[in-house]
């Protein structure tokens, strides 16, 4: 190992590429800086890491984490006897469209909750139509989901029986 | 070590670089589409031109926006890119979100620091995750009219765009090796073959991502990538439909301009009521007269105007907030106009509209655009007078041009020689 990487950690053109990254940083920052709002810029960029990473992220962590566990207390309900635990499980049945529901939510809520004071100036159009379309929406997800999950316990189960 | 910092913490077993990477393959491109629709729709603003100058100017890339025209040729490539830059947008959050989930451990990692090329790879991260962040929700938001912030959008979308761009590109040059070998080592497709039951945690140790105790899994990548992939795929039509118009905009049912105003002639949407520019029936009445400046002057009623040679058009209203609507204009074509006041050789015409103040209240065109014979000066929509909402008496409709440009409400025009 060279002087360099022992000191560095990488090669040179490793320093030079990250130097580079961060300097086209640096000048946006520059040009944020002149600005108005460049503190509330600063804000929304830390804030929406932190957001992410320690508030969202580890609610819908949590929230996958307990399905986890009720989907395993389903794959071990089996009986002595009994025919072998499903491969399709209830859960993932409701936990994928609560997740897509969620997610929808999070891209339009300024729209759902009507925070958005801009939007009937902007459209001419009144804006209390967004909550209702996405619980709407939301069923539907469950519809679905719920029809997928009686087809595909319904095939799991035929397989099963002619083994 | 105690809790997340603790690799034990981490459990799923789906985490890896190969998932990591299948996941990538599928943003990158979605990423980069969306990131240069942005910069062609900079061009399209013709920041150059008189009263274009978007807040936060242009930065480096002045010279670049210089040399480009943004031509008039093909009347929907406005709406074309804007469209694919909301759909490419959204249909790349889910992937995000998907790829965050999947690399989270590393933020924990331990030691934090292992060398100075450790630290600025770190540093580069965050740049790289919060600018991304940043121009997702900035733009999420803006499409929607929301603003919590005390900042101007279009320059610090812009801006963040650098950053984001900056730190991707060194990301891209220190993963691509990872992503080979677990391309190479586990195939692209392959572990999508295999059902709940044979899911295991990827042979990486060294990797941050794979669990050191991995607990059975409870969905299979399969799944996994078929949730996040048809969650993608749902946005994509949501988003696309309130851009292709139509029956399509039926399905765009969270998108804000996923709505129906009608089917009167101008029952279409609107960008800014009347009402919200402070646009008046006075001003906009039978008093109102056109004025057009170039080498001569030219005062002129919308009675005489109908007297001048009318065009009809389809031509579409592209908002960059990615959503459009096609109609058919009627009106004087901008070239007659040009005419009449001597002007044909101008470079370039500034419409100003009756609105006293606000952002877009004035346009500047470009050669390529007012020269074009689709061009008007639209006093009629579908056969109708325009609404008030529309830009009654008069309003400007080009072909391929940013939606704000279109002005209406149309008080003066100046055609100007360099």
């Amino acid at each position: 190992m060279g002087p360099f990487r022992r000191i560095y950690g990488a090669g040179p053109l490793h320093l030079l590429s990250a130097l580079a990254s961060i300097a086209v940083a640096g000048y946006a920052a520059v040009e944020i800086r002149g600005l108005g709002g460049a503190g509330s810029v600063a804000l929304w960029f830390v804030g929406s890491i932190v957001v992410h990473d320690l508030v969202l992220l580890p609610v819908y962590s949590l929230v996958q984490r307990v399905a986890g566990r009720l989907a395993r207390v389903d794959a071990m309900r089996a009986r002595p006897g009994a025919p072998p635990p499903p491969a399709v499980l209830l859960i993932d049945h409701l936990r994928v469209p609560a997740m897509v529901a969620g997610l929808l939510f999070l891209l339009f809520f300024p729209s759902i909750l009507q925070r958005n004071g801009g939007y009937e100036d902007a459209s001419g159009l009144q804006s209390d139509v967004y909550l209702e379309r996405w619980l709407a929406i939301t069923a539907a997800l469950f519809v679905l989901s719920g029809v997928l999950y009686a087809i595909r316990r319904g095939r799991s189960a035929a397989a099963y029986a002619s083994r | 070590m105690m809790g997340p910092f603790d690799r034990d913490f981490w459990r799923s077993p789906l985490r890896g670089p190969w998932l990591a990477s299948l996941l990538s393959a599928a943003l990158l491109p979605l990423i980069l589409l969306t990131a240069a629709t942005g910069f062609f729709s900079h061009v399209a603003y013709e920041t150059e031109l008189t009263g274009n100058a978007l807040g936060g100017g242009d930065g480096i890339l002045a010279p670049v926006y210089r040399a480009l025209d943004w031509p008039a040729g093909w009347a929907y490539l406005y709406a074309v890119n804007q469209g694919v830059h909301i759909v490419a947008g959204f249909a790349a959050a889910p992937l995000l979100l998907a790829k965050l989930w999947v690399v989270i451990p590393k933020l924990w990692e331990r030691p934090a620091v292992r060398s100075v090329a450790h630290a600025l790879e770190r540093l580069s991260l965050a740049l790289l995750v919060g600018g991304t962040l940043f121009v997702f929700v900035t733009g999420v938001f803006n499409i929607q009219i929301y603003y919590p912030w005390s900042f101007s959008f279009v320059p610090a979308h812009y801006y963040a765009t650098f950053i984001f761009l900056g730190a991707l590109a060194f990301h891209i040059a220190l993963k691509l090796g990872v992503m080979r070998t677990a391309f190479r080592e586990n195939g692209v497709l392959r572990p999508l073959r295999r059902d709940l039951a044979g899911t295991r945690a990827e042979a990486v140790p060294a990797s941050e991502s794979v669990p050191t105790d991995p607990r059975p899994a409870s969905i299979s990548r399969r799944g996994f990538v078929a949730v996040v992939g048809s969650t993608s795929l749902g946005l994509t039509i949501m988003m696309a439909g309130q851009s292709i118009g139509g029956p399509l905009r039926n399905l765009a049912l969270l998108a804000p301009r996923g709505r129906d105003y009608g089917s009167g002639p101008n029952d279409f949407q609107i960008n800014k009521t009347a009402a919200s520019a402070g646009i008046d029936s006075v001003q906009a009445g039978p008093t109102w007269t056109l004025r057009v400046s170039g080498r001569e002057e030219a005062t002129l009623t919308r009675d005489e105007l109908l007297t001048m040679e009318q065009a009809t058009h389809e031509l579409p209203i592209a908002c960059v907030e990615g959503w459009t609507t096609k109609q058919t204009w009627t009106g004087v074509p901008l070239v007659a106009l040009a005419r009449l006041v001597g002007s044909m050789d101008a470079d370039e015409l500034t419409v100003e509209s009756l609105q006293e103040s606000g952002s877009f209240r004035d346009a500047s065109l470009g050669p390529a655009q007012f020269t074009d014979p689709r061009s008007l000066l639209a006093l009629k929509v579908n056969g109708a007078d325009l609404s008030m909402d529309h830009g009654f008496p008069a309003r400007v409709i080009v072909p391929a041009l940013p939606g704000v440009h279109n002005t209406k409400w149309v008080a003066t025009m100046t055609f100007r020689s360099a």
